[in-house]
């Protein structure tokens, strides 16, 4: 039994309660293998984080990977019958290239996966999930919420070319207000359209402030439709208790390919890139020759490493040193009489670079000696 | 306590400017302007941690956290791709980036365009873009001898007046895209500081407003 805290690491404590959480909403865990055929990724690569991949060719001369991701798995491995969800949850390693390093790295990953035929309470569930998630690793955390059937039909209808709106797109993503104008003055775009556009950078924050403010720009029929998907969202939303916690922001997207719905971003005070990001993946369904549809998120437990712990103190609390004449049988009560209160590093030297509250020395015949107190 | 908003500015004339636009839109910090070697400077009352970085590696502080807002070069933030907001056209430090080449030239179809260049990326996109094939050498500086020594066929660097291009018998080509210096965001302190930081962002957009 652990029963000291300050040994549990952070990635280690989300680990349990994330699982705890999961299972209480009816969630069962899914494992799976290392490793994964190569042409699973190479068909939808652009949905991977990054493309590059670790291969290897195994005994029977199939070309292997390293899982880079997740879902992609699940989905493959995953029922597609009508009427039917599955719920799943995982905590899986993967391995992709890191953007600083431009290496690879090991990268610990949790979520969960909802698939089948979607109700709106499924969709609500996964994202209210996400943001109980959040609420478990810290007390400071924002989720930001967008929804691509609404961003995509207010750009459809902006009259912007196919590369205009690529270009919109990236802008979009970096609340670029100015360039964004600059591209719609170029393609000769309408003001109310530009200012569209516009207002879905200008308007983030709670839902009900924000759906207020874009709800009167709307015009096309399934600008209406995507809206009113959204909003029956963000009235579960609204009443969760979660409300504080969780922005409407259409800078939160993801591959407009493979999204459709709601997606969302998880941030964390203190860790400077967004930790979890999620969605609704119809679109990846679609294009994997399944029926349904499927919402999930992941959780990258790396980054709680950048999270500030609280002081450690000591590395450890007792360094206790004895000579190569001593019994150990004396030695090893000696160690069991201190230990049972703090920990204890018996050695003949002490470690070089090691903290610690005391050392003590233990004489051939049992006697504790202290040498050295911090207190 | 006061939240603290830490700046990264870009060392050198451009940060100068760009602090001067901070303290006229009432975020001060009087030990900035005292001549030393310190790096960081505080003015706790106006909530804000300004420190010099080289121009290049503001992105970098405010990708990474260590800084909640930034002022970068657009070839910075084109050329590096951070994951930023990026909040507000300063409109200074303006130029472009441009394909400059000798004044004779004439581009070589039937083969690779070889491509001097310090941004890579920038260069792939645009040739990317017309489908043409390049070849990227690589520099650190002196970008405009490369055409002369006939080590590149064209450069991509930004040119602000043009006068190096016009001493060394160069001349723009195409221009890829407009520069100029950009307020740019953390993404998560962007949540966490959102009022203080939309703050600033009114304060030096109206700056820029009144020196236009």
């Amino acid at each position: 039994m652990i029963n000291d805290e300050k040994i549990i690491k952070n990635d280690e404590r989300a680990i349990f309660a994330l699982r705890s959480l999961y299972s209480k909403y009816g969630y069962s865990q899914f494992k799976m293998s290392r490793f994964e055929e190569y042409d699973l990724y190479v068909k939808n690569k652009d949905f991977l984080v990054s493309d590059e991949v670790i291969t290897f060719t195994d005994r029977s001369g199939r070309l292997m990977a390293l899982k880079p991701d997740v879902t992609l798995s699940i989905i493959k491995n995953s029922a597609d019958k009508a009427g039917c969800v599955q719920k799943v949850y995982y905590n899986e390693n993967v391995y992709r290239v890191s953007k600083g390093t431009h290496s690879f790295k090991e990268i610990m990953q949790a979520g969960l996966e909802c698939i089948g035929d979607l109700h709106s309470y499924d969709i609500a569930e996964v994202v209210l999930l996400a943001v109980k998630s959040l609420s478990l690793i810290n007390d400071k955390y924002v989720l930001d919420i967008s929804h691509m059937g609404l961003v995509a039909a207010i750009f459809e209808s902006s009259g912007l070319s196919h590369d205009g709106k690529a270009k919109a797109h990236a802008c979009l993503h970096q609340k670029n207000c100015h360039e964004l104008r600059a591209i719609c003055a170029d393609e000769g775009i309408t003001e109310d359209n530009t200012n569209k556009l516009c207002a879905l950078i200008d308007n983030a924050g709670d839902a009900s402030t924000v759906l207020s403010a874009l709800s009167p720009m709307l015009t096309t029929e399934k600008e209406k439709e995507a809206f009113e998907e959204f909003r029956i969202l963000c009235d579960v939303i609204e009443n969760s208790g979660y409300a504080s916690c969780i922005n409407l922001d259409f800078s939160v997207g993801n591959d407009m390919k493979y999204y459709s719905g709601v997606v969302f971003k998880g941030y964390i005070e203190g860790i400077p890139t967004s930790i979890l990001s999620g969605g609704q993946y119809d679109k990846l369904m679609k294009k994997m020759g399944r029926t349904s549809g499927a919402i999930g998120f992941a959780l990258y437990l790396d980054l709680l490493e950048q999270m500030d712990s609280p002081e450690e103190g000591y590395d450890i609390d007792t360094v206790l040193l004895y000579t190569e004449d001593i019994d150990p049988l004396t030695l090893t009560k000696a160690v069991e009489d201190i230990s049972g209160a703090v920990s204890v590093l018996a050695c003949l030297q002490k470690p070089k670079g090691i903290n610690c509250r005391r050392i003590l020395s233990i004489t051939t015949d049992g006697r504790i000696e202290t040498l050295e107190d911090n207190d | 306590m006061k939240t603290m908003i830490n700046v990264a500015l870009p060392k050198g004339r451009l940060g100068e400017k760009v602090y001067s636009y901070f303290k006229a839109a009432g975020f001060e910090c009087p030990s900035i302007e005292e001549t030393n070697r310190k790096l960081i400077f505080e003015n706790p009352e106006k909530g804000v941690r300004y420190f010099w970085v080289k121009p290049s590696d503001v992105a970098i502080y405010v990708e990474r956290g260590a800084a909640d807002i930034g002022v970068a070069g657009k070839d910075i933030l084109l050329e590096y791709q951070p994951d930023v907001y990026e909040l507000l056209d300063m409109d200074m430090g303006k130029c472009r980036m441009a394909v400059a080449a000798k004044k004779d030239f004439r581009d070589p179809k039937g083969r690779t365009l070889r491509v001097a260049t310090k941004f890579p990326n920038i260069a792939e996109t645009f040739y990317n873009e017309k489908c043409r094939d390049i070849d990227i050498i690589k520099l650190n500086g002196s970008i405009e001898i490369a055409p002369i020594l006939g080590l590149s066929d064209v450069i991509v660097d930004i040119v602000e007046t043009g006068t190096t291009l016009k001493e060394n018998d160069l001349e723009v080509v195409d221009t890829i895209v407009p520069i100029s210096a950009r307020l740019i965001a953390n993404k998560s302190g962007y949540k966490f500081k959102n009022s203080e930081i939309l703050a600033i962002r009114q304060a030096l957009e109206e700056q820029v407003r009144n020196r236009k």
